[in-house]
């Protein structure tokens, strides 16, 4: 077996793409929080609840409809996102004359009320959920065995994530979400209804996260706290990439999950803690996240 | 955050009424200390002492989001290292438990300094992300640490014989000793309040910049505000597990944070007897409902949503609003 600084390739590339993986979910899930932070500066707290809401979303579909993953990929996030667009609107809403720190603790308290329902409905053993048949199995690449579904997860959470940044950058859609970021109000003065952009960009983001989770469905198991620590690493990769730019979410998110996968195969002790590491180093050298400014 | 959009917190008058306000909020405190020596009378001692712990915790939170608009996410890492530290001393080392408890608020001080270098960089919600990650990390060290004994935790500490005399297994002896470290962390805060250093405090606050310009620098303000909030915070820690014989993860995990967070925000943010009466209710919410399971959490859920939609003051906040003086 061939072995590079003394661990065999083979684990060196299973834990790259177990990193992979969860760099995929770290890229979605803090692409939605910096999509939503740059318009209504919130810190979506329910984030991490709504992904998990999208993978129950998926198992119910599957287990109670007969409704299979292709559909799910499609249904689940609308229906999060739609979820979002109701929390919005009935209640985010009235928070944007506030402190931001309102927002944060608003959706805080969100995030425990739908745990804690879901928890309370399907207890905390995690419900398995089938891998499509048109996934399963795997590849074998010479130096290591790839299963097709988890090669999956990483395109289509990169093209995603590209098409993201590409509605956003480069279309005209975009150009009004970027301009009604920094200024709003003149946005409306000419003639474009903010509040409705508002609420349907918070749709949008939250229904990234949703789809994250049914991406996420078939790998982890289908699980009430699914999203609970998740999403307090997704801060951690958003404080250290910055929420200033969409690129630098994707790409902090993709390197964060690379470097936590190498941390099991070096000093798995550490996997845990690496990314609150890097996240202290990066505060130390640029306060302002690596591609952020500071205001 | 330049545009005046500030926590939404009981302002208080201005200088001038400074001693009016001390004259009523002195009464204030002599009736809640009158209360709380005449209340193992009525009241079970272990629910009044972990209420106590908890009230004094959610004070030191609220002096940095109250008083210097600081939202820390991740005050469990204070209040566990507190207990963690005061717990294994005591059991292990077989300290007093008055040098146990010193020994778990100087480890909670000293991890104040280090988490504040790095969260004071940031500021509102980023200081808020920073704290939680930063505590996590904390948490997952307690969890791999093998002095904390993981899930288990650190059981069977002694509450051993206080200056060497008063021996804290007698439950009122118990109860005497954690009013008095409640009341000297409370009468601290509130000196600090209405020092010189939180006037600049509350300056800061309100406007950054503007204190900025003045001259103080807000940082190290914001930095020893911190550090204090987390030595007291590993105080109340410290104090709870010499009472419950306990340092576990769930006094460190992110949901203990929440916790503290919501305690303030019910009792009222900015207020200086709010967290107090927060914590009462939250306390008594959990023991007398704990038969519920998840349904405690939901209602938890309810009463920050609740709370920061419609009645932002708080209860103490409400109160004192509506008696026009801040309480």
């Amino acid at each position: 077996m061939t072995e590079i600084f003394g661990v065999p390739t083979q684990a060196l590339f299973g834990q790259l793409l177990i990193g992979l993986i969860n760099g995929s979910f770290y890229a979605m899930l803090s692409l939605g929080l910096a999509v939503i932070f740059g318009l209504l500066n919130i810190i979506n707290f329910t984030h991490g609840a709504q992904y998990m809401m999208g993978a129950f979303c998926a198992w119910f579909l599957l287990n109670k409809l007969g409704v299979g993953y292709w559909w799910s990929l499609a249904l689940a996030p609308v229906a999060v996102g739609a979820f979002g667009m109701l929390v919005e609107r009935t209640m985010l809403k009235q928070l944007y004359k506030l402190d931001h720190l309102y927002g944060l603790l608003l959706t805080f308290g969100l995030a425990l009320i739908l745990q804690g329902l879901f928890r309370q409905e399907f207890g905390t053993s995690g419900q398995p959920y089938a891998m499509p048949s048109q996934l399963s199995g795997g590849s074998n690449l010479g130096f290591m065995f790839l299963p097709n579904y988890r090669a999956w997860v990483i395109v289509a959470s990169l093209v995603t994530c590209l098409a993201t940044w590409f509605v956003i950058e480069k279309t005209k859609l975009g150009a009004y979400l970027r301009a009604a970021t920094e200024n709003p109000t003149l946005v409306q003065a000419f003639g474009i209804n903010v509040p409705r952009m508002i609420t349907l960009t918070y749709g949008f983001g939250v229904a990234l996260a949703g789809l994250a989770g049914v991406m996420a469905a078939p790998i982890y198991q289908v699980n009430p706290l699914m999203g609970a620590d998740l999403i307090i690493v997704v801060f951690a990769v958003v404080v250290i990439g910055g929420m200033g730019s969409i690129f630098g979410a994707i790409v902090t998110g993709f390197g964060l999950g690379v470097i936590e996968g190498l941390t099991k195969v070096f000093y798995p002790e550490a996997s845990n803690t690496v990314i609150f590491i890097v996240m202290a180093i990066v505060l130390i050298i640029k306060p302002a996240g690596l591609f952020g400014t500071q205001k | 955050m330049a545009d005046g959009q500030r926590v939404a917190v009981d302002r208080g008058p201005g200088l001038g009424a400074e001693t009016k306000v001390v004259a009523h909020q002195k009464i204030a405190f002599a009736v809640m200390a009158i209360a709380f020596v005449l209340a193992p009378a009525v009241i079970y001692p272990l629910f009044l002492m972990k209420a106590l712990c908890f009230a004094l915790f959610a004070c030191a939170f609220n002096l940095l989001i109250g008083f210097g608009g600081l939202l820390s996410f991740g005050h469990a890492m204070f209040f566990g290292t507190g207990g963690y530290l005061a717990a294994h001393a005591a059991k292990v080392w077989g300290f007093p438990p008055e040098f146990a408890i010193l020994l778990g608020t100087a480890a909670a001080a000293l991890l104040g300094v280090l988490a504040g270098l790095l969260a004071i960089r940031r500021q509102g919600i980023y200081f808020a992300m920073i704290t939680l990650a930063l505590a996590q990390m904390i948490y997952f060290f307690y969890l791999q640490a093998p002095f904390t004994h993981g899930e288990d935790g650190i059981q069977a500490v002694p509450r051993g014989t206080l200056l060497g005399v008063l021996d804290l297994h007698n439950i009122y002896a118990m109860y005497y000793t954690v009013l008095a470290v409640f009341l000297a962390g409370f009468l601290l805060i509130y000196r600090v309040i209405h020092s010189p250093f939180g006037q600049v405090l509350k300056a800061i606050r309100e406007n950054e910049p503007r204190a900025l310009s003045l001259g103080y620098r807000t940082t190290h303000y914001k930095f020893l505000a911190f550090l204090l909030s987390a030595a007291l915070a590993g105080l109340a820690g410290s104090t709870k597990a010499i009472v419950f014989q306990l340092a576990s993860l769930t006094d460190v995990h992110w949901s203990m944070s929440g916790e503290v967070v919501l305690m303030t925000l019910l009792g009222g943010l900015g207020t200086v007897f709010g967290p107090v009466v927060g914590a009462f209710v939250i306390i008594a919410m959990e023991s007398y409902l704990s038969e519920l399971g998840q349904w405690v959490t939901i209602a938890q859920g309810i009463i920050f949503v609740i709370c920061v939609l419609a009645f932002r003051r708080g209860i103490i906040g409400e109160l004192g609003h509506w008696l026009k003086k801040p309480l």
